[in-house]
């Protein structure tokens, strides 16, 4: 009987401009922005929680605050990014700056990974299976969204002109990276 | 492929949405006491326009969230897209 053929990854030059990033910690925060950062600031009054919470408010773009960023996903959704390490210490303090105020606030650390593509031909790799327009006027430094690259589902941010992270959920890490990888070397 | 205005994110690519069916198909409020025909209705009948067709659409790999958009079936042109709830 014959032995099905296997398939073999394609041999490619690995990608300069693409990295692997450390761990980081991921919050998935669910509240009303409007009440949240009416929260935020009578925290900050009352001397309690100042400048704890990041809070992106501007349509699809990051705000970031000390080590911490906030990356705006939806009209009550935002994704917050920082430091492994001081992940359980973040979400009590966001906890109790939003206590009374209705959210969910999920740690999501473990869920995704993230990936770095920099370098000048960073935005035309990214289109390479990304649809959107990427260029500055639509895509400015700070711009953040999920969407979709080739079958798998990401969060984009771009970080500068020419620096992109890619938030990817764990199993499709693999596929975006061999794609990344395949398209660099056409 | 369609660029799709998302009311939240503005234009973005049509690999990002899916599609929702017709926009405003109202279920039947207990209060009306519904016949068979009207949950019939409410389950299968839908307009098949040609021409500018309410539909709606999930901003699902973006903001997720559900709108509407006013579409012409013979050309696709989008007029133009609302919340739901909106007008």
């Amino acid at each position: 009987m014959a032995e099905p053929a296997k398939r073999q990854p394609p041999s490619v030059a690995p990608l300069a401009g693409l990295r692997v990033l450390a761990p980081l910690a991921r919050y998935a925060l669910r509240v009303d922005l409007a009440v949240a950062a009416a929260a935020a600031a009578a925290a900050a009054a009352a001397g309690a929680g100042a400048g704890i919470m990041p809070l992106a408010t501007a349509v699809c773009r990051a705000s970031q605050l000390r080590d911490w960023h906030a990356l705006w996903l939806g009209p009550d959704e935002q994704l917050l990014l920082g430091p492994a390490a001081a992940g359980a210490a973040f979400a009590a303090a966001v906890g109790n700056a939003l206590q009374g105020v209705p959210h969910s606030l999920v740690d999501v650390s473990h869920r995704q990974g993230a990936l770095e593509v920099s370098g000048p031909a960073a935005a035309t790799l990214l289109n390479a299976a990304c649809p959107l327009d990427l260029g500055l006027a639509a895509t400015p430094v700070g711009f953040c969204s999920r969407t979709v690259f080739g079958k798998a589902e990401i969060v984009l941010w771009r970080r500068a002109e020419h620096a992109f992270q890619l938030e990817v959920w764990r199993s499709f890490l693999p596929y975006v990276h061999g794609l990344l990888t395949l398209a660099a070397a056409e | 492929m369609l660029v799709i205005p998302c009311p939240y994110c503005g234009p973005r690519p049509e690999l990002e949405f899916s599609y929702g069916g017709q926009a405003h198909v109202a279920r039947p409020t207990a209060a009306s006491n519904p016949s068979p025909a009207d949950w019939n209705a409410f389950q299968y009948e839908r307009a098949n326009i040609k021409g500018l067709h309410a539909e709606r659409w999930r901003h699902i790999h973006g903001c997720a969230r559900f709108f509407n958009v006013i579409r012409d079936t013979t050309t696709d042109e989008i007029v133009r897209s609302y919340r739901s709830g909106e007008k």
